[in-house]
């Protein structure tokens, strides 16, 4: 007998099977960060469904920190793609094929 | 089973579903700007309808509080990344498919 959080997290899991073939396939460089990206949220509904299907709800700390994280990665990654550079925006970036 | 865990049932199955949903259209879709759809929906609907039924579980207590928390964070920033997302692709100069060319790669996808 699987309770609730175990169909949560056994839906999760097929979802980020599916995503991750996505980052892995994507013909460009966006979606493979759009694929992580979305892996992130999906990983951060995990560590929260995975505390309560333990029965130790004290894993949402890692949740919001994995939350934060996910967001600035791919905010660095964006201007990176974009700039070429983490540092400055006077840099127009490169038109190199993606 | 009072009607707290159905409800938590009924709002944790509608997530993965959802979930799951978005997965499809993110595998399937055929260029980047509608994969972005699918993404939407998992990081809105999908998100919201998991927290929420945790929340019915988790009664009113801090780990509520948390969860409160984390369903803002993500409310504020899954919008702004994906609009970073988009307009980096646009200036740099990625097109979106239209007409019979996103039939086409519809199709065959």
């Amino acid at each position: 007998m699987i309770g609730m959080f175990g169909a949560a997290v056994a839906g999760l899991l097929v979802c980020m099977v599916m995503t991750l073939t996505r980052a892995i396939l994507g013909p460009t460089v966006f979606d493979r960060v759009l694929a992580v990206n979305s892996f992130g949220t999906k990983t951060v509904l995990l560590i929260a469904l995975y505390g309560f299907l333990s029965g130790r709800p004290d894993f949402l700390d890692l949740a919001l920190v994995y939350a934060l994280m996910n967001f600035i990665g791919t905010i660095a990654v964006m201007k990176y793609t974009r700039f070429g550079d983490l540092a400055g925006m006077e840099d127009e970036g490169s038109e190199e094929s993606f | 089973m009072t009607v707290l865990d159905v409800l938590s049932w009924v709002f944790l199955v509608a997530g993965a579903v959802v979930v799951i949903i978005g997965g499809i259209g993110l595998l399937r879709l055929p260029d980047f700007y509608t994969r972005m759809h699918a993404g939407g929906v998992i990081d809105t609907l999908g998100a919201w309808l998991i927290i929420l039924g945790m929340m019915l579980q988790a009664g009113l207590s801090l780990v509520t509080a948390k969860l409160v928390i984390l369903l803002v964070f993500l409310v504020m920033t899954s919008p702004l990344s994906t609009h970073a997302l988009a307009k980096a692709a646009l200036l740099r100069g990625l097109e979106p498919l239209e007409g019979r060319e996103l039939e086409r790669r519809g199709d065959d996808d």
